[in-house]
């Protein structure tokens, strides 16, 4: 007897196979340019997390085979045809030792996985203590930007996390400690760990520990405001010399040029004082990022624009029309001053 | 007792309205404490809400299509995903879910209403004035400029950004206000609910003789008392940090941050067991019908069931794995969060069984069962590589994560949402909905889905978090996002391709009969619709599957159930 072509299963099975196609070349084309991939690690931890990813999806990968494949069979083998004849089927009710066996064997499935998962818990969450001389960073999250403390270093920074490469003949991890100063936001950086959260109340702390040199892009991961979009994060992983020379240039004094004492005078007598640091002159503010070296950073706002004087110049006359919610206001300075600020800020490398 | 009949009633005069004029007919609706009347209002209602926050999610996607797009400002856009979550699981998946509960389980158990029916017309009221009063929040508070007080915090609502200091205005007090009340009316279903099925069902129904959506919706009911509560307490916490100067959450004075996300997730996790064991009830009455065979293994499912209610109380910290937990807290919930993939897996596997050696029978409702256990699959296992911690401080907050909880509840549960209502739809208007309007529905809202959340596991993958406004062009989202963005536009032309097909056959559907389906359980026992009475006469039943006793007296089902 002929059988009939069943058409919405044919019409189902051509869908998916086209859609997984035309999907394909964009999905695997992104991958490859993608500059924040979890699917790329660079660092320890994030080496840890891979391989234990790759073994979950493995096993899920597998379970995901097997099920699909019975549905499909079952789907396909099981349809009513027209020549079926016009009674019900055998009626089954259950079996007790099938049952028992798709209890069991999940059973034992979630105690590998579990205890793979719980080694790599351990592993990445209890690292030894940090030792003398190993980096240690304070981050604190702001609406909407972050604030890096090297304490032992003497160095206040934003937005751009500076550390040094840490090899595996010559480990030398960074640890970082996560604090909050208004509401929750979240450190993430998919290439070089995983996320953890910086909470009011409540320090966190992780560690990173970074093969290859490198800039790394992350973000804010926690919605935290009209802003959250825009925190941005830039890690610049350096080799010993660089950071070295990094440290020493930002433990210089701000640079003081007669050139553009009309613009600090502007800064430190108005409102900009109360809440931005430059070191060497009255400004101590600590609501926002500190400018002492304002222009060894490739970006300003958090990432949201590149730093270059044309930018600065749109910032200081309206934070909100680049970054929608910055709680920076616009300080109704005059074009003039504005100019003078902005000339003031482009020289302090 | 072999000669075991049950009376069916012929078909009655149904009583139609119409001819009574307007104000009546909805004076009939506004005061009744019928609970199919009332099962109605809710699906009604809660259909209205899926428009709403369909309409809201299409401007996400619009918004999110090109990277630095302006479609919408960043406080637009917070307020559209914060009431998105909000009203698809508050004001769409509670009530509709408790609306085919509603409508169906008394049917199902032989009864002739809900245990208290006007607590029942009173949880509905309360349930629905919620919902209203979380959408006047767009013209509310601020006045009806600029549209500016909406909820903006986050379905999750994190505090401190709930804390006036940070949110100030009255869009949180909405939110909070409008779920208390909403969450009132819940509770008064679930009660209603768990005395229905301990104290109403017929004689002869003992409680392993109820079908499973039965069983099911107890554990529902279960769980809302259990979980409604901690919620309405923090809300009740963060109305008092808001205006009475409470420091619950309030950071700057000591408050702790953690204890409101404790709160929300303890209330939060068991909430998607509240929204899917609905969904695993329909696929356990449907799949059977349309396989032609009894659902196999019925005692494992209600024990599953049971082992489900327990464990889903002790997963919540798997959405805090990257707040700082002790590694041996973290261990914990990944041990509870896989272990419950267990009795999940019991599910989907006893599904399958049903099917194995069935004529299975392709009707609109069975489509999209089958779309629901294939999709099911894929979201139980992306919610096993979430459990993995170290996995999930990658994916955590990541579009990953998005995939995973709308695979759930739009691939689970809204596809079954869909298929209940082709299923239930001749019951309750005697007329049946269109085949071939139902077969270009699934088939183009299948196919939405998978454009649309397919590639947004990828997109997570790469890196993009959740709740941003906008995104840089050069992390390799821009094209995923795009054909996200499409699929959303394909999904939507199958929700309006479903809306025709609902007014079309609400006028010019076929006559249905009691019973289109050959179905097995009471509710196919009456009329369609049902008279207000339900069953002529109360019901008596020897098996699981009463009406398969009637239709095979050779035969029947309680020869065999132990």
């Amino acid at each position: 007897m002929k059988r009939r072509p069943n058409l919405p299963l044919i019409r189902s099975g051509v869908f998916i196979l086209a859609t997984f196609f035309v999907a394909l070349p964009p999905a695997l084309g992104a991958v490859a340019r993608a500059s924040a991939n979890t699917l790329a690690p660079k660092s320890t931890q994030a080496h840890e997390i891979f391989s234990l990813a790759m073994f979950a999806l493995a096993i899920v990968g597998g379970i995901f085979v097997v099920v699909e494949s019975l549905l499909t069979y079952a789907v396909i083998k099981f349809r009513r045809r027209k020549t079926d004849p016009d009674q019900e089927p055998p009626q089954v009710y259950g079996s007790l030792r099938i049952e028992l066996a798709w209890t069991v064997i999940p059973i034992l499935i979630v105690i590998v996985l579990f205890l793979t998962t719980a080694r790599i818990i351990f592993a990445v969450q209890d690292p030894p203590p940090p030792k003398n001389g190993d980096l240690q960073v304070t981050v604190v999250g702001h609406q909407f930007w972050w604030e890096f403390r090297y304490p032992t270093l003497g160095i206040v920074t934003a937005n751009e996390l500076h550390i040094p490469v840490s090899t595996r003949q010559d480990p030398d991890p960074t640890y970082l400690t996560l604090l909050s100063a208004d509401v929750d936001h979240s450190f993430w950086v998919p290439e070089l760990a995983g996320k953890t959260d910086l909470i009011p109340n409540h320090p966190n702390h992780m560690w990173i520990s970074p093969h290859k040199p490198g800039v790394y892009y992350g973000q804010c991961a926690q919605f935290c405001g009209t802003g959250h979009a825009n925190m941005l994060l830039t890690v610049y992983v350096d080799t010993p010399a660089q950071f070295a020379a990094w440290v020493k240039s930002q433990r210089r004094p701000a640079v003081d040029d007669p050139a553009v004492a009309a613009g600090r005078h502007i800064f430190e007598m108005d409102a900009c004082a109360n809440c931005h640091t430059i070191n060497g002159t009255t400004a101590h503010g600590t609501y926002g990022p500190d400018l002492t070296h304002l222009m060894s950073r490739a970006t300003i706002g958090a990432g949201v624009a590149a730093n270059t004087a044309a930018n600065l110049r749109e910032w200081v006359k309206n934070p909100n029309s680049l970054k929608p919610g910055a709680h920076m206001p616009a300080m109704q300075l005059t074009n003039q001053q504005i100019d003078e600020v902005v000339a003031y800020l482009t020289t302090l490398h | 007792m072999a000669d075991q009949t049950l009376p069916i009633p012929g078909p009655t005069e149904i009583p139609r309205i119409g001819t009574a004029g307007f104000s009546e007919w909805l004076h009939s609706w506004i005061v009744t404490v019928d609970h199919k009347k009332l099962g109605i209002l809710y699906v009604a209602y809660s259909l209205f809400f899926l428009l709403v926050g369909g309409v809201e999610a299409m401007c996400i996607r619009i918004q999110l299509m090109f990277p630095h797009n302006h479609f919408v400002s960043p406080q637009v856009y917070d307020e559209l995903f914060t009431m998105h979550g909000t009203t698809m699981v508050f004001l769409v998946g509670m009530p509709i879910l408790f609306g085919f509960a509603n409508y169906v389980v008394p049917l199902m158990v032989g009864a002739r209403d809900m245990a208290f029916p006007r607590l029942n017309a009173l949880s509905f009221w309360l349930t629905a004035f919620g919902g209203i009063l979380l959408y006047f929040s767009f013209v509310g508070g601020f006045g009806l400029y600029g549209m500016g007080s909406a909820p903006d915090v986050g379905w999750f609502a994190y505090a401190p950004l709930t804390a006036k200091a940070f949110t100030p205005g009255h869009n949180t007090d909405y939110w909070a206000l409008a779920l208390i009340v909403a969450g009132f009316g819940t509770l008064g279903t679930a009660i209603n609910l768990v005395a229905t099925i301990i104290s109403m069902r017929c004689r002869g129904m003992t409680l392993f003789r109820m079908p499973l959506f039965v069983w099911l919706m107890l554990a529902v009911s279960g769980l809302t008392l259990v979980t409604i509560t901690p919620l309405t307490a923090a809300q009740v916490m963060l109305l008092i940090d808001r205006y009475l100067g409470g420091h619950f959450f309030d950071t700057q004075a000591g408050g702790s941050a953690l204890i409101w996300i404790h709160f929300f997730w303890i209330f939060g996790h068991p909430e998607v067991y509240v929204l899917v064991l609905p969904a695993f009830g329909i696929a356990s009455e449907i799949i059977p019908v349309f396989s032609r065979k009894a659902i196999f293994g019925y005692s494992t499912m209600v024990g599953a069931t049971i082992a489900i209610f327990f464990i889903s109380l002790a997963v919540w910290a798997h959405h805090m794995f990257t707040v700082g937990l002790t590694s041996v807290s973290i261990a914990f919930f990944v041990l509870a969060t896989m272990v419950i993939a267990v009795p999940t897996g019991i599910k989907i596997f006893n599904w399958l069984a049903t099917m194995w050696g069935g004529r299975l029978r392709f009707d609109t409702p069975m489509l999209f069962c089958v779309a629901f256990v294939f999709q099911f699959v894929i979201a139980g296992l992306t919610g096993v590589i979430l459990a993995v911690a170290p996995w999930d401080w990658e994916l955590h907050n990541s579009y990953f994560v998005i995939a995973h909880f709308h695979y759930v509840l739009v691939g689970a549960i809204v596809f079954n949402i869909f298929a209940a209502i082709y299923y239930w739809f001749p019951k309750v208007t005697g007329r049946m909905m269109s085949e071939k309007l139902g077969k270009w529905h699934f088939w183009v809202f299948f196919a939405g889905f998978h454009l649309t959340f397919d590639p947004m596991h990828v997109v997570g993958l790469l890196g993009m978090p959740r709740s941003i406004y906008t995104y840089p062009a050069n992390r390799g989202w821009n094209t995923l996002n795009m054909v996200i963005s499409i699929g959303a536009f394909v999904q939507a032309i199958g929700v309006l391709i479903f809306v025709w097909n609902l007014i079309q056959s609400l006028r010019h559907g076929k006559e249905a009969g009691n019973d289109p389906w050959d179905a097995w359980t009471l509710e196919w026992a009456t009329p369609s619709p049902p008279p207000p009475y339900n069953f002529a006469v109360d019901p008596v039943v020897r098996s699981r599957r009463p009406l398969w006793d009637i239709k095979h007296p050779d035969d029947p089902d309680w020869k065999y159930e132990e």
